[in-house]
């Protein structure tokens, strides 16, 4: 492409590509209409049951780590909708494994793209926004019900969260597929960082052992996608490290987790010898 | 009859050298399970602590116990929704197994059951040996709870891929069950106290998910294990979660009888 250059100019023509890859991505998963409809409505089930299981253990006590149901409620819907919109974009990277075993990942090479950037047009979970839809509606259950001090900074934090968030948990599938290249056939190891991030990050981070807290708050920093924001939002002063000013950060959080996925890719793709074919 | 078994313990062994193969799995999964027992295990134990000490019949250790046994046990039984009959329905491989001198149904669920054991040694230990080092966990002194246990989570395994056979089959109907896959998953690992355990739910939520086979993959084991049923009561637990693997492997053999006459292979 590059020996070739348009008038026009090569960049438009290479994000063209992609452009009419993800076109007809989201035209192929619409016109299935029924699984369209069966998978966004047990995404939305997803969604439900695990706002369910956080509902559940703090009505059963009233408030756990300085967060009452109310506050857990803008944690919960700003993680969530940070991991749905991620997974959205990156999730079905998960499945790259079954390119590993089968030997198909050979083909995405003789194409003239990055890897990684092929992986990520293959396809695209539009039944996620079915889930990412529960979470919009318990962001509007949490902002009613909390007794918020609208101020411009506090404002500034729901929307940095919302559009950070997102880049966050998409880094976390971009380190669980790195890693994929050595384990293989381990379909639990994605979880650890990618659904195991989602799960920490709906609990308030008080309650983590220490070691969990440097863990999830600078390694994989899901700490960022729902209770640092929350702590700025509710004037909250948080814990330790995990303390409110610490939430201004989140760009720097999002570059450094990018830093790390993009060099655990990289080891990754280094690491594989082709499909022997 | 003897050599009718000798296979079927065979296809266990073969499930179990399948997943020896991959060790590298087995670490993954105990990583995952440790991840996932560490956050379930503060926010649980910051519930007790919070409800002062002592939270619809737990406390700190026995939470802890339930914490560390049920993620001790995930390897064992695999909750999720997938099984190699979806697999091999999916692409059309079952219309090979439904001429072989086996019975499908048997052949399935013992290959599955022998994938489901390995993680014994390589899986459940190691992850209660996590859950021991870092928060510590309530273990029974006497020996009947771990006599019972065993036998409670070997038919928690057996259920497991009996249930997860019986969904697959419908794959003879529906090209692509994947959809109930999720729901299975979802709905399954909720009503069998995976997140959060069956007590601290709703009486109207703990009577639903007793008229279901749920709790007998996993709660009905972990409470064993753990010595919260004892004496009379694990017996009866046992013997509910029989009674469900009966019902369970029936409902998977009148499904195959029926779909085999209405299955449809795609493609020559």
């Amino acid at each position: 492409m590059a020996s070739a250059p348009d008038p026009a100019g090569p960049r438009p023509t290479a994000w063209a590509a992609y452009r009419a890859v993800l076109g007809s991505r989201v035209r192929a998963r619409a016109s299935y209409r029924i699984p369209f409809i069966t998978d966004s409505l047990g995404a939305g089930l997803v969604g439900i049951v695990e706002f369910v299981e956080t509902f559940l253990v703090f009505s059963a006590t009233g408030a756990i780590g300085g967060f009452d149901v109310h506050a857990i409620l803008l944690v919960f819907a700003l993680a969530e909708i940070g991991f749905c919109l991620g997974d959205l974009a990156f999730g079905h990277l998960d499945s790259l494994p079954e390119y590993l075993r089968a030997g198909t990942l050979d083909i995405f090479y003789l194409r003239p793209q990055p890897l990684l950037a092929q992986l990520v047009t293959s396809d695209i979970s539009l039944r996620r926004l079915a889930r990412a839809a529960v979470g919009v509606v318990i962001l509007g259950v949490a902002l009613w019900t909390n007794a918020i001090m609208w101020t411009i900074p506090r404002a500034a934090m729901l929307v940095l969260a919302l559009v950070c968030s997102p880049l966050i948990y998409a880094a976390l599938f971009v380190c669980a597929a790195g890693v994929q290249f050595f384990t293989v056939n381990a379909p639990e190891m994605p979880n650890a960082f990618t659904y195991g991030g989602r799960y920490a990050a709906v609990t308030p981070a008080s309650v983590w052992p220490g070691p969990l807290r440097i863990f999830f708050g600078f390694v994989a920093p899901v700490a960022f996608t729902g209770y640092l924001p929350a702590l700025v939002i509710l004037d909250l002063p948080g814990v330790g490290v995990l303390a409110q000013p610490l939430a201004w950060g989140l760009p720097l959080a999002v570059v450094s987790v990018w830093g790390i996925a993009l060099l655990l890719w990289r080891t990754g793709v280094r690491h594989y010898q082709g499909g022997g074919g | 009859m003897r050599s009718t078994l000798a296979v079927y313990l065979r296809l266990v062994r073969v499930g179990l050298r399948t997943q020896s193969a991959y060790p590298l799995a087995a670490v993954a999964g105990v990583a995952a399970n440790a991840m996932f027992g560490l956050i379930k295990a503060s926010i649980l134990l910051a519930a007790v602590a919070s409800a002062g000490g002592a939270l619809r019949g737990y406390d700190a250790a026995t939470m802890a116990a339930y914490v560390w046994v049920s993620q001790a046990l995930i390897g064992l039984v695999q909750p999720w929704g997938g099984s190699q009959i979806a697999a091999s329905t999916r692409s059309g491989q079952v219309a090979v197994e439904l001429v072989r001198p086996l019975d499908v149904q048997g052949a399935h669920i013992a290959d599955d059951v022998g994938r489901g054991l390995f993680g014994v040694l390589p899986r459940t230990l190691p992850t209660l040996a996590v859950g021991a080092l870092t928060t510590g966990l309530f273990l029974p002194h006497a020996l009947a709870p771990y006599v019972l246990g065993v036998g409670s989570a070997l038919l928690a395994v057996v259920l497991s891929s009996a249930c997860r056979y019986a969904l697959g089959v419908l794959g003879f109907w529906v090209v692509d069950a994947r959809g109930l896959q999720t729901l299975y998953m979802v709905v399954g690992s909720f009503l069998a106290g995976l997140f959060v355990p069956l007590p601290l739910m709703p009486h109207w939520l703990q009577a639903l998910a007793a008229a279901t086979p749920f709790p007998s993959l996993l709660m009905a084991p972990v409470d064993v294990i753990s010595g919260r049923v004892t004496g009379p009561a694990a017996y009866a637990v046992l013997a509910h979660q029989g009674l469900w693997l009966i019902a369970a492997w029936a409902l998977g053999a009148v499904l195959t009888r029926a779909g085999a006459r209405r299955l449809e292979i795609q493609g020559g």
